[in-house]
């Protein structure tokens, strides 16, 4: 029954804030767990999902882990595409300057650094979901 | 067809495991597989043995551990979700100082990975949550 080697495209959509919910933190965990799979792996971030990418991110005044920094780190985990809904940016009053630098080293180009964040409107991101094999809903 | 179910949200609260519950239940009636049914966040909830709901209503967690001994379902609840929320199974009670377990029967505890084999090997995964 086992398919070794099957490699499938899934995307990781995440749609709420950072704190309110749980939703953002255990996102991530399935995503770090996820990078030992091998499989061709997106994220999204659209509606309040957007502000869990934020610069600047400081919890101290609500007794919260910050675990903003962990976004910068996706690189090393070989999660290199990272869509973010320019919509749901500018319904909020957030452009890509008030998000964190996101980047990886790629392989195939002398471990040059290069970014992974890309701003998409809402057309090309249903398009890249709908190529998806799996999409993970957070 | 070969499904995966991830259910998100705990009992009683929220629709999703009660739709999760109805679709697993249509799907194997009408002859599909279920590879695995994944409980995610608040959604380990859904195994816990120490529930006790009125007796007019339903019984969440009875339901679906019944339906896994019916149909020798695969149900999985997040290690690290369980562990937040008080999940415990004996092993993890003892490791972790806890006096006491809680585990419903046919469910069991297990890491992320099994999240991302179910998507993997699954034709189609269908969550149900917020």
């Amino acid at each position: 029954m086992s398919e070794e080697g099957t490699i499938k495209k899934l995307m990781y959509v995440n749609r709420k804030a950072p704190y309110g919910t749980i939703y953002a933190l255990e996102s991530l965990e399935v995503v770090l767990i996820g990078a030992a799979f091998d499989q061709d792996v997106c994220l999204a971030f659209l509606d309040d999902g957007v502000f869990q990418l934020t610069e600047g991110q400081n919890t101290d005044g609500i007794g919260m882990k910050n675990f903003s920094k962990t976004y910068t780190a996706l690189g090393d985990y070989e999660v290199t595409r990272i869509y973010v809904e320019r919509e749901s940016l500018e319904a909020r009053g957030l452009s890509e300057t008030d998000l964190q630098e996101l980047t990886y080293e790629d392989e195939d180009d002398d471990w040059a650094e290069k970014p992974s964040l890309h701003i998409v409107g809402s057309d090309e991101l249903a398009q890249l979901m709908a190529e998806q094999d799996v999409v993970f809903s957070f | 067809m070969k499904f995966g179910i991830v259910v998100n949200e705990g009992p009683y609260q929220h629709q999703a495991s009660d739709s999760a519950y109805q679709f697993a239940r249509a799907a194997l009636a009408a002859g599909h597989e279920i590879f695995r049914v994944f409980f995610y966040h608040d959604g380990v909830n859904n195994g816990t043995r120490l529930t006790v709901p009125p007796q007019d209503d339903r019984n969440i967690v009875e339901r679906w551990s019944e339906l896994a001994t019916e149909n020798e379902l695969d149900l999985v609840l997040c290690v690290a979700a369980a562990q937040r929320r008080g999940l415990l199974d004996e092993g993890e009670a003892q490791r972790n100082g806890k006096d006491a377990d809680n585990i419903a029967p046919g469910f069991r505890i297990s890491g992320l990975g099994q999240l991302i084999e179910a998507a993997v090997q699954s034709d189609r995964l269908v969550t149900f949550g917020d």
